[in-house]
């Protein structure tokens, strides 16, 4: 399969990154280039084969039922939270106005 | 002693020489942070932290006064990569999206390495968000590798990637040793390229927590060091479980060190024939076959193995590594932390799409790119499961082959360091450099470079040892045993 660049756009605009229509014309070829070359896995005969889902056996833990157990997991801790956003206002993050 | 020779040693000889008062933690961190300082020329840093490192150094000697324990890294000053959270330090992944950024938390593996008793000298330069196997995906430059051919040149060369502030600071004596972590070989290739050990554990050996997530299944962190007695004593230090993350191993810490022993008498290493490539680079190749030699002489039988799905190992990772990246990438969105863009009049879907657009470089955007294509609807199948069912019959090779022997003995890197620009235009070609290292990762098997002599360039080569899950005490063993044989002991001249 190869992409178009109509395809490429509407994956950028999926994985919300704007490209210019230079950067489009760039990106496609290369997207191609890789895309036919990982498509040689299509000769692997998977019949019965499972998809990895976990390299090394591990059970999924349920941590302790205990409100903030972690002092740096759990909550109260909104100013450190909020200490790196570009824009913090009244101890939320700031966005601009996405209802008129 | 001269603080010129302190940055000759090691991190034995450090912490060592510190607990018997040779010298003191103090003198060891003035001499790295002035080399540290005097080679900006190769750019392995981001940020340099001198204070930082005096700081734990004078904590060592105090508690050393005191007559205190001073740990398993007490008075060793460390790089660290820039991909560990450290606390009030700006932590980049070497992208503009996140330049500025100051962690409110320490990561699990540095905070261990602190309490070990180890200094930071600063946070080390890498491939931006560790994509990348030469380092010139820094939004801050490329790194120099300290080595130059010995044709009398001066070409600049990589000092491999992603981990290659790591490894450019350690061969240039700027570190005795540096965090890395490998994703796809991103400690072992850059170890390989530069004449120093470095190992990546057991895939749940180190915690993932506080270090910035590229493909969380493949992640791990690893020490890179100069020999490896080094990197097993480090290795220590950042191993354990760690609640915090999902996929830590629950396991006690085994000691390493201790168990260090290069007589491979009873041991089989197996030497993969798939790894044995058409148009193989003829000095990687002598090198392997003395490797063997070594092996041999270490007392270990050498038995002809199969990893049949070798060659399709690469193209599984470069669609399991940018589907996860793709999704671990969705959180740089410029409402939380890091860059914003917002153009004049841009609603919240402009200002993603702007962000997005000004703080990821070239090499993360494709890799986003691929990874959002892979996991769409209508080609998930085709692509991303495909993908993961031949990572299940790789790892199955694994298990396989050892069931004929105890750990694998293969080159790290299909060439040595080649020089920046030579790559770089064609992704795919770069993509190839990661030929050998990639399926163990796939595996989450621990593996080690060790450096194994210099081509005919005079530049480095490693060869590289896999093994069994959680036995890293094999690796390290076999390691150990090439490392006595090889007698490695070149430098790079300094230059810089």
């Amino acid at each position: 399969m190869s992409v178009d660049t109509a395809t490429v756009a509407k994956i950028a605009a999926l994985a919300r990154i704007k490209l210019s229509e230079a950067e489009l014309a760039a990106m496609v070829p290369e997207l191609n280039g890789i895309l036919a070359w990982v498509e040689q896995l299509g000769e692997v005969d998977v019949t019965g084969v499972e998809p990895m889902t976990a390299v090394i056996e591990n059970h999924l833990r349920l941590r302790d039922d205990v409100i903030n157990a972690d002092p740096l997991t759990g909550g109260d801790n909104r100013d450190g939270v909020l200490a790196n956003a570009p824009v913090a206002e009244h101890g939320f993050f700031g966005v601009p106005k996405v209802i008129e | 002693m001269m603080s010129a020779n302190l940055t000759e040693l090691g991190v034995a000889a450090i912490r060592d020489g510190v607990a018997k008062g040779e010298f003191t933690a103090v003198e060891v961190a003035e001499a790295f942070n002035a080399n540290v300082a005097a080679a900006s020329a190769l750019n392995a840093f981001i940020v340099a932290t001198p204070e930082k490192a005096l700081e734990a150094a004078k904590a060592t000697d105090a508690k050393r006064a005191a007559g205190q324990p001073l740990g398993k890294m007490g008075g060793v000053p460390i790089g660290m990569k820039d991909l560990f959270a450290t606390k009030g330090v700006q932590t980049t992944a070497a992208s503009h999206i996140l330049e500025g950024f100051t962690p409110q938390y320490e990561s699990t593996v540095s905070q261990k390495l602190w309490d070990a008793g180890a200094g930071m000298l600063g946070k080390l330069n890498l491939d931006q968000f560790a994509m990348g196997s030469s380092n010139e995906t820094s939004y801050f430059g490329n790194v120099i590798s300290p080595w130059r051919r010995n044709d009398g040149g001066n070409a600049a060369l990589a000092p491999g990637g992603s981990s290659g502030g790591s490894s450019a600071a350690v061969a240039a004596r700027l570190a005795p040793a540096a965090t890395g972590t490998d994703t796809g070989g991103s400690i072992r290739q850059p170890a390989a390229f530069v004449g120093i050990s470095g190992i990546k554990p057991t895939y749940g050996r180190c915690s993932r927590w506080g270090i910035v997530a590229f493909a969380s299944s493949l992640d791990q962190a690893g020490p890179m060091a100069r020999d490896v007695r080094d990197c097993a004593i480090m290795l220590e230090a950042m191993a354990g479980f760690d609640p915090k993350d999902a996929t830590s191993l629950n396991l006690p810490v085994p000691e390493w060190e201790a168990g260090l022993n290069g007589d491979l008498r009873g041991k089989k290493v197996g030497i993969p024939r798939e790894y044995r490539m058409d148009g193989m680079d003829a000095d990687v190749a002598a090198s392997w076959d003395r490797g063997i030699e070594w092996l041999k002489d270490a007392g270990a039988e050498i038995v002809d193995i199969s990893l049949p799905h070798t060659k399709y190992a690469l193209p599984a990772y470069y669609i399991i590594a940018p589907a996860e990246a793709s999704s671990n990438l969705a959180r740089y969105d410029g409402v939380r932390y890091g860059l914003r863009d917002l153009p004049d009049g841009a609603g919240l879907q402009d200002m993603y799409a702007a962000t997005r657009a000004a703080g990821f470089g070239a090499e993360v955007k494709r890799r986003i790119l691929i990874g959002t294509y892979v996991l769409s609807a209508g080609f998930y199948d085709a692509y991303y499961t495909q993908a993961q069912k031949v990572r299940t019959l790789i790892a199955q090779d694994f298990k396989n082959a050892f069931t004929q022997c105890d750990v694998i003995l293969a080159p790290t890197a299909p060439t040595a360091a080649f020089g920046l620009g030579e790559k770089s235009d064609d992704p795919l070609s770069m993509y190839l450099n990661d030929v050998f290292a990639v399926p163990a990762s796939l595996a989450g098997l621990p593996a080690m470079s060790v450096p194994a002599g210099l081509n005919r360039e005079g530049l480095p080569l490693g060869l590289q040892i896999v093994g069994k899950p959680f036995d890293e005490q094999g690796v390290l063993n076999a390691g150990l045993a090439i490392e006595a044989r090889a007698q490695f002991s070149a430098k790079p001249e300094k230059w810089w």
